[in-house]
């Protein structure tokens, strides 16, 4: 059950009150308890601006440097907190440019809403200036979407928006405001909504489901459990471990799934998929019960899907249940929410251990070591790698940051190498893929959560896709860590290229500008290590900073990630060079 | 795994809302599944649309398309059938040149046989509706081609099915 703020209460279910819709809606926002919100002005959507700045010191409006990353930083707030994030943004190119961050949100399934102005409605259809059919254009990535076009709809449906976003899978809201439904008066009360009658967030657990489970589970000999964010998103971390301790089960997660578990746990065994690690990759494949708890069999875990867990039963615990069946053919689906299911599960197993079996873990897990991980931590060439880095930000973080990644070569280093005692630690662009999710993203997340550090670890390709958030930052003095791995190449894009397209390097190479005196033209302090001797002292420096800081790590140009499941090829078939 | 494809009905129960159209179709759109027909209208409950949707697919392709449909926070429940679980129809306008009706006898014969209904006649036209299976229909549009025809078109299937759906009890268990 969700405990109101007293200053949420200050808003909801007062006596009606006569205000304009753009009031309204700042008053809905403090009713949900949105305490920051990040956004662009413009014509469509000013009248809510200045509310918002009659409302100053109660609620923090946030000027990101572009929409984009409005969404983005609404997503970091949410992926640390669990709370909804909100951004704001005019008509037509402001609400177009949010829709990167809204596509990203639906398929990491983060719980954002996301408010924009709109032509008054008499001009609606008629190609206005700055009009564009942003419902429409957001549907197909959105949870909902919904246009007000009258003052008086507004309470009722920003309280549904905050309860779609947030309930059962969580995902984006897009509501779209007419400009003359901020002007119009109405008499104002507010109503937290508390079901949607077409809706139904989290199915029914069927107890039979939860009993076969826990006989396929305990009659296992060689059982593998792969979480994902779903863990996560239902806050059944302890749950999870607990289960994971009774049975003694190698435990795996998806990118999404990351710090859940701490990285050290001994029945943690790492990551699946394309550049997982190696032992749960092989051993999916030899597995006889697969236990898949709230993730969704994407490509890049399962690879060729014809190949991936044949020989094993599956068991899918999951609250959406499009997501049944939909890749990977279950044995057993548990539908509900995660906490749930895991409790009821966990009273029917048995207590066991399968020494055994976790010992070829580990026997794979020495070969991936020598192959791959010794060279990534600890290399002897010259040239520094962003293993080696990462290990340096977990030593002297000792893994209580949280880790913000952008896409490409470092975050699959990162999310390999990161150590993660909290959970909510690993805040990436999982499904989406967002180049430029790192740098709004740790705004947001370092915003909601102020006294946890927050490491941004970026490359050079996707920093300057959104490198003017650099801007927020300096302005809003939000003391983020960036550090940024620079390769001057589109790092994964060129490994790709180099193993299967002969090193036809066409348009990965960079040519970066200086990036420290970037960052120092935004005030903000900034070096770059070039040689491994000066690594140590600059992660410490920017660790001890309370402000902003950036580090520029040049690190070798052409390494690549392994181990690697080929596109196309089976997670068995994994390569380690 | 079974991959015959075969005609399908799909029956969605929604609230009534702009945009619902748009985010149903965008489902199909996204696996490039082609839709046979499609018709909206008011339900047996105020308030509730019908969507009905004839598509060709497998079970399995259609099983994971309901799971999207279902998914949508407006839909209420969305079923499939298959020919055998529902009396359904379509419904077809023929425009024909009146001189027809009386300048080919055949014409009226068509009509008798057909059990098509003459919806309306004046000096230049008169229109023509059958309902039925497509098979009839489609065998109406043959013959009557013969003669030519100004005008033709054709509904998409609605179906009703044999089974009871329970969206009623579905709707009370949320206000209680």
């Amino acid at each position: 059950m969700e405990t109101l703020t007293s200053k949420q209460k200050e808003y909801l279910e007062q006596p009606k009150e006569r205000i304009s819709g753009s009031e309204a809606i700042v008053r809905c926002l403090l009713a949900e308890g949105v305490e920051v919100l990040y956004g662009y002005p413009g014509g469509a959507i000013m009248p809510v601006y200045d509310e918002l700045y009659k409302y100053e010191g109660k609620i923090n409006h946030v000027l990101t440097r572009h929409e984009q990353c409005a969404a983005h930083a609404a997503q970091g707030y949410a992926r640390i907190s669990g709370n909804v994030g909100v951004a704001m943004a005019t008509s037509g190119p402001g609400a177009t440019n949010l829709i990167t961050g809204i596509a990203d949100a639906q398929i990491d399934s983060t719980p954002i809403v996301c408010i924009t102005g709109q032509v008054p409605s008499h001009l609606l259809g008629s190609d206005a200036f700055q009009e564009t059919d942003i419902v429409g254009i957001s549907t197909p990535v959105t949870k909902w979407n919904h246009q007000i076009t009258k003052a008086s709809q507004i309470p009722e449906i920003i309280a549904r928006a905050f309860y779609i976003a947030r309930s059962g899978r969580p995902g984006p809201v897009l509501i779209d405001i007419t400009k003359d439904a901020q002007f119009e008066e109405f008499d104002f009360q507010y109503k937290k909504c508390t079901g949607v009658r077409s809706y139904k967030p989290v199915p029914v657990i069927d107890e039979n489901a939860i009993t076969a489970a826990a006989a396929l589970i305990n009659s296992a000999k060689k059982p593998m459990i792969v979480w994902g964010q779903g863990v996560i998103l239902g806050k059944a971390e302890e749950e999870l471990k607990a289960v994971i301790e009774k049975t003694g089960i190698p435990s795996a997660w998806t990118i999404l799934g990351a710090s859940a578990i701490p990285t050290a746990h001994p029945l943690n065994i790492g990551m699946v998929g394309m550049h997982g690690n190696y032992a749960p990759n092989v051993l999916t494949n030899e597995c006889d019960v697969l236990i898949a708890i709230g993730m969704r069999f994407d490509d890049r875990v399962t690879g060729k899907l014809d190949e991936y867990a044949t020989q094993a039963k599956i068991i899918h615990f999951e609250i959406d249940p499009a997501e049944i069946d939909k890749n990977v053919k279950t044995d057993v689906a548990v539908l509900g929410d995660a906490k749930t299911s895991l409790t009821k599960l966990l009273a029917l197993l048995n207590t066991n251990s399968h020494p055994d079996w976790l010992k070829k873990f580990k026997d794979l897990y020495t070969i991936e070591y020598d192959k791959v991980i010794k060279n990534d931590l600890h290399p002897t060439s010259e040239g520094l790698t962003m293993g080696e880095v990462l290990k340096e930000i977990n030593s002297q973080t000792k893994g209580e940051a949280a880790i913000v990644t952008d896409v490409g070569q470092h975050q699959m280093i990162a999310c390999r190498y990161a150590d993660f005692n909290v959970s909510k630690s690993n805040i990436t662009s999982g499904g989406l893929g967002t180049m430029g999710f790192a740098l709004p993203a740790a705004i947001g997340a370092k915003m909601a959560a102020p006294d946890r550090e927050v490491v941004a670890i970026i490359g050079d390709g996707g920093y300057q896709m959104t490198i003017q958030e650099l801007g927020t930052i300096f302005q809003n003095k939000v003391p983020v860590k960036i550090v940024v791995l620079n390769n001057e190449f589109l790092g994964m894009v060129r490994q790709w290229q180099q193993l299967f397209f002969d090193k036809r390097y066409a348009s990965t190479e960079m040519v970066n500008p200086n990036f420290v005196a970037i960052a120092k033209g935004y005030y903000i302090e900034a070096q770059k290590v070039t040689k491994r001797e000066n690594l140590a002292t600059a992660v410490k420096e920017m660790i001890a900073s309370d402000e902003p800081y950036f580090l520029e790590v040049c690190v070798e140009k052409e390494n690549n990630v392994f181990p690697m499941v080929p596109s196309g090829a089976s997670v068995s078939d994994i390569r380690l060079d | 795994m079974e991959t015959k494809q075969q005609l399908y009905t799909i029956s969605i129960y929604t609230e009534n809302n702009i945009g619902l159209l748009n985010r149903i179709s965008a489902i199909f759109q996204r696996r490039h599944i082609n839709i046979e027909s499609i018709n909206t209208s008011v339900s047996e409950i105020e308030g509730v649309s019908r969507f009905t949707i004839l598509v060709n697919m497998t079970e399995d392709q259609i099983k994971k398309i309901l799971g999207q449909i279902e998914k949508q926070v407006e839909v209420i429940k969305a079923y499939y059938h298959t020919d055998d679980d529902t009396i359904y129809q379509e419904s077809c306008l023929f425009k024909i040149k009146s001189d027809l009706l009386f300048e080919e006898r055949q014409i009226q014969n068509i009509i008798k046989e057909s059990n098509a209904r003459i919806v309306t006649v004046n000096k230049e036209f008169f229109v023509l509706e059958k309902s039925g299976r497509r098979s009839e229909l489609e065998l109406l549009h043959r013959e009557l081609n013969a003669f030519g025809i100004m005008q033709f078109v054709r509904s998409g299937r609605i179906a009703i099915t044999k089974d009871k759906l329970k969206i009623t009890e579905m709707l009370n268990a949320f206000k209680n």
